[in-house]
């Protein structure tokens, strides 16, 4: 039960490592999650798979660099220190 | 909204208090003080000065240091003020001790009032201490440094106490209060509310059980076990009950919020969103008070 701060950011680079490796083509349609399934209707309420699907899609779009960045530093930072 | 009464009842002495104004101005009276102070330190000051100013180079540097330091102040002030709101922050601390008290009263006993809505003035919202139903950020701060002092004090009375325990227990708390936030704001953005919630009003919405468990925990210290759970059952209870009643105004829709049963998916979704970020709060409550009462 001992969190420290490093293990919640440890928790939030896998879990978005996690997202962005996910792959458009070879997965994400196959189970029908890809990006042209989400904006369905363009009614007043996109609904929570819509949702869901269009935060998947930035994540990947939008962190790319980013989480190249910081996991170069994490893996420096494990080498070094162990 | 009886907003305009509390103001006038509060500041009967103050002539020129605008509703809008966060803090009380104390600036005037510190005037003549201080002018009384610098003319008695003039004299010494005077005699070494002489000697210092004298010499050209240290005063160029002097001027030089100093136009630094004012620079540097107002880059740091101004990049500051990009990643923490300050000034937003200062809205959640404007509070009294007649706010503190009610709203501690309202968080143990949740049932008898009847009003949960907040105050606007003008389409900003009322600063705490003139509205017990504002959120603050003073409580919950409060509330986190005496958690992490009394959960030091329950483990130093069953000798399993270590001065590190105090820097663990604290990040431990933070980083659930962090977890606990984001949960909440990625539920909210999955179901498209539109609300008018900052991150803030949800740190403070968080931050409210740490009362309960302050009193579950000193209530273990002194009844036992049988005193912890009776108090934990009842600061869990109150705070299920003050978080579905403050939430419900903010998420929910209108006519849903007024008791009328609205059919229809997407209000049961907020409700069940509700309910589950009321319910929440007891499990985490109990999760991090657990461990300290034996």
């Amino acid at each position: 039960m001992a969190f420290t701060l490093y293990a919640l950011i440890q928790t939030a680079v896998l879990f978005t490592n996690a997202i962005a490796v996910l792959h458009e083509e070879r997965f994400l349609s196959k189970i029908g999650w890809g990006a042209e399934q989400g904006i369905g209707g363009f009614g007043d309420d996109p609904g929570i798979k819509a949702q869901l699907l269009n935060l998947i899609r930035s994540v990947r779009t939008v962190m790319r660099v980013p989480l190249i960045i910081v996991n170069s530093v994490c893996i420096l930072l494990l080498l070094l220190f162990g | 909204c009886d907003f305009k009464s509390n103001v006038r009842m509060r500041n009967p002495a103050m002539d020129s208090s605008e509703p809008g104004q966060l803090f009380d101005d104390t600036s005037t009276s510190a005037g003549p003080q201080g002018a009384g102070h610098s003319g008695l330190d003039k004299g010494p000051v005077a005699y070494t000065g002489q000697t210092v100013l004298s010499d050209p180079m240290s005063n160029l540097a002097m001027a030089y240091g100093s136009s630094l330091a004012s620079q540097g102040k107002e880059m740091m002030d101004k990049n500051l003020d990009r990643f923490i709101p300050v000034s937003k922050l200062k809205y959640y601390f404007a509070v009294d001790t007649l706010y503190v008290g009610k709203k501690l009263g309202l968080l143990v006993f949740p049932y008898m009032h009847e009003n949960w809505e907040v105050c606007y003035q003008q389409d900003t919202p009322v600063a705490p201490r003139f509205d017990v139903n504002a959120p603050d950020l003073y409580i919950p701060a409060m509330a986190f440094i005496t958690y992490i002092l009394v959960a030091g004090l329950a483990l130093g009375t069953q000798n399993r106490f270590s001065p590190e325990f105090l820097g663990m227990q604290a990040s431990s708390a933070l980083v659930w209060l962090i977890i606990e936030v984001l949960a909440v704001l990625l539920s909210l953005y999955l179901v498209t509310v539109n609300t008018d919630l900052t991150t803030i009003d949800l740190v403070a919405f968080s931050g409210y059980k740490y009362v309960g468990m302050i009193v579950g925990v000193l209530a273990g210290l002194l009844f036992g076990k049988t005193g912890y759970y009776l108090a934990l059952l009842w600061c869990c209870a109150s705070i299920f009950v003050f978080m579905i009643r403050t939430l419900r105004l903010k998420i929910l829709s209108e006519a849903a919020a007024e008791g009328m049963i609205v059919r229809g998916a997407k209000n049961q979704l907020r409700m069940y969103l509700t309910m589950a970020i009321a319910a929440a709060q007891p499990v985490f409550m109990y999760w991090l008070t657990f461990h300290l009462v034996r």
